[in-house]
């Protein structure tokens, strides 16, 4: 244990994700040596990030403005929207520039374990975005876990009646890798949801 | 398939233990207390990567050392394989073959395969479901890897289900006026809003992953049923023919109950394993229990209830089978593990702790015939008197932590 404010900062810092208490010691000791001005530096962009990001009105994404940058574009297709869990997993799939619509952003997946259930997602947001008819299709990315899998079923299901696409990515093998090296469980799935060959 | 070599770090009562083996009979033996069984434990925890006697990893890694590390050279069909575990408590383990890292530790089970008979196996016959169930889980395993999976995301929803029908349960005693007010119009129509609105969602996942396991046990227990039969009348030839049932939870599963004999319908119509059938049976059944599961904040029906019921002849074993009895039937049904096992391919590795102590002379005769072909077989005894003249072999004396051969 060290003295007061020290402490303090290892603790701090112990509590983010991926940071251990020997990681966060180290962290702290390298502020501590660090010019106090990166120092300042860091403490302002620390707390601009809380001040300043918010959530988009329309999709939850983080933004910078009322609305995000995704949003705003009007050269993105109105008629799809993708559900994923978080705003990370936006830019993972706008990294594959293969999709070309809009998105929504839940805030995470139904868990009871964890008192998270569809009141405490953007549920509600997506529904009204969806009752004006003009989405055709609805991808659902949510994670390939029990949750995510829920949270698609669930989602599936409440949008039902509106009569619209409802699709969900495939999970299976990853692509460019040695059929020997999956596991079994993905092996499984990969078998599951094998697709007629069209030639 | 068996084990050419065994060495041990830390684990449990040995510093550092090193021991060549051979094809045939080994049998350890030394006073109680000693650690014998603590080397045939390791062997059993490289195979299924969990201890039969403990639940958790922390009491294998010897009082005072941060991890144990076990390894062995299995040999199969002339190849030789090395493989090395290392026992983390607490964090995840490390597995290495012919030296090179496995990216999971997982993935290492099954390099070595064991069917381990010992004293906590009178649990099967005597003790709750639960030990039964465990029994058919870890020999679907076995058999198949990917049902680790299937297991662990049954348990997951679950957990996730309980959780859910466990805050019903309080909402319901509650009263929870005034919660759907907030919601606007549309999305409480939908029912959203409701702690209820997700759990036909759990449900359908359920019994999906339910289905899932409930099909494979029951094929299962079909294959198991004519080779515990036959291993039972080989070691208790004057007993009452013992029979298995899978007694499910899933209405109309359990047959005429009590009766032994009416095993070969388990009650499903064509195919008793059919996947899609089991699965709307479970979301129907689902359906039927639910005021009482949200009653009592648990889930009621699917394949976590069940039990195998064991039968001699009309009678259930549990209660009614004799101490002798009940020994012969916990062999049996690990002598019809070992026969499936052998029949998929690759001779596993007996290990029969102490088990010989337990038997009369004449059922030790029946049991050391029938093991005696195995390409392993691996003994653990008090004193070289318990183990049978048909099992000679060679023998290692173990006192103190230290192994030393005999002969």
């Amino acid at each position: 244990m060290y003295e007061g404010v020290l402490q303090n900062l290892i603790d701090e810092l112990g509590m983010l994700p991926g940071v251990g208490p020997k990681s966060a010691q180290r962290i702290a000791f390298h502020l501590l040596a660090a010019e106090p001005a990166d120092v300042k530096r860091l403490a302002h962009a620390l707390l601009e990030v809380k001040d300043k990001v918010r959530f988009c009105r329309v999709c939850g994404n983080v933004a910078a403005e009322e609305e995000c940058r995704i949003c705003r574009d009007t050269r993105r297709d109105t008629h799809v929207i993708c559900v994923v869990e978080e705003s990370k997993d936006v830019v993972a799939i706008e990294k594959t520039r293969e999709f070309r619509g809009r998105y929504h952003v839940l805030g995470g997946a139904i868990s009871p374990i964890d008192g998270v259930g569809p009141d405490d997602l953007r549920i509600r947001e997506l529904m009204t975005r969806l009752a004006d008819g003009r989405v055709t299709e609805l991808i659902i990315a949510t994670d390939p876990n029990l949750e995510g899998e829920a949270t698609a079923t669930y989602l599936a299901r409440l949008v039902k009646p509106m009569g619209l696409k409802v699709t969900r990515l495939a999970s299976g093998l990853p692509v460019g890798g040695d059929l020997e090296y999956a596991d079994e469980v993905t092996l499984g799935r990969a078998f599951e949801g094998r697709r007629l060959l069209d030639v | 398939m068996y084990v050419a070599h065994l060495s041990l770090t830390d684990f449990r009562s040995y510093d550092t233990a090193d021991l060549g083996l051979e094809p045939g009979v080994t049998a350890f033996v030394g006073p109680n207390g000693q650690g014998k069984t603590n080397l045939v434990e390791a062997l059993g925890y490289v195979a299924t990567q969990s201890s039969h006697r403990v639940a958790t990893d922390a009491p294998l890694v010897r009082h005072g050392a941060a991890r144990a590390i076990v390894r062995c050279v299995v040999v199969r069909d002339d190849r030789r394989a090395l493989v090395e575990l290392e026992i983390n408590p607490g964090k995840a383990n490390r597995a290495r073959l012919n030296r090179s890292p496995i990216s999971r530790a997982r993935d290492a089970v099954g390099l070595l395969r064991t069917v381990l008979f010992a004293p906590e196996d009178l649990a099967m016959v005597k003790g709750d479901p639960s030990e039964r169930r465990r029994y058919l889980d870890d020999l679907l395993v076995a058999r198949t890897p990917r049902f680790a999976g299937v297991r662990a995301d049954y348990d997951r929803v679950l957990k996730q289900r309980g959780a859910l029908l466990r805050t019903a349960a309080q909402a319901r005693r509650g009263g929870r006026s005034g919660r759907r007010a907030e919601n606007d119009a549309g999305f409480a129509a939908a029912g959203a809003g409701d702690p209820l609105s997700t759990l036909e969602v759990w449900d359908a996942h359920l019994a999906r992953y339910g289905a899932e396991l409930l099909a494979a046990r029951l094929e299962l227990v079909e294959a198991l049923r004519p080779l515990v039969a036959a291993s039972y009348a080989a070691l208790a030839p004057d007993s009452a023919p013992a029979g298995l049932v899978y007694r499910g939870t899933l209405p109309g599963d359990a047959p005429d109950a009590g009766d032994g004999e009416g095993a070969a319908d388990t009650g499903h119509g064509a195919d008793p394993a059919d996947r899609s059938v089991l699965e709307k049976r479970l979301r129907e059944a689902l359906a039927e229990v639910r005021s009482a599961e949200l009653e009592r904040g648990v889930t009621l029906v699917g394949p976590h209830r069940d039990d195998l019921f064991l039968g001699l002849g009309d009678l259930p074993a549990r209660g009614y089978a004799s101490h002798g009895e009940s020994w012969s039937f916990a062999l049996a049904l690990r002598l019809a593990a070992y026969d499936l096992l052998r029949a998929d391919g690759g001779d596993p590795v007996l290990i029969l702790d102490d088990v010989f102590a337990e038997l009369d002379s004449r059922r030790r005769r029946r049991l050391a015939e029938i093991v005696a072909p195995a390409e392993q077989v691996l003994i653990t005894a008090a004193v070289p008197a318990d183990v049978p003249p048909e099992l000679a072999g060679a023998r290692f004396d173990v006192t103190e932590g230290s192994v030393g051969r005999v002969r």
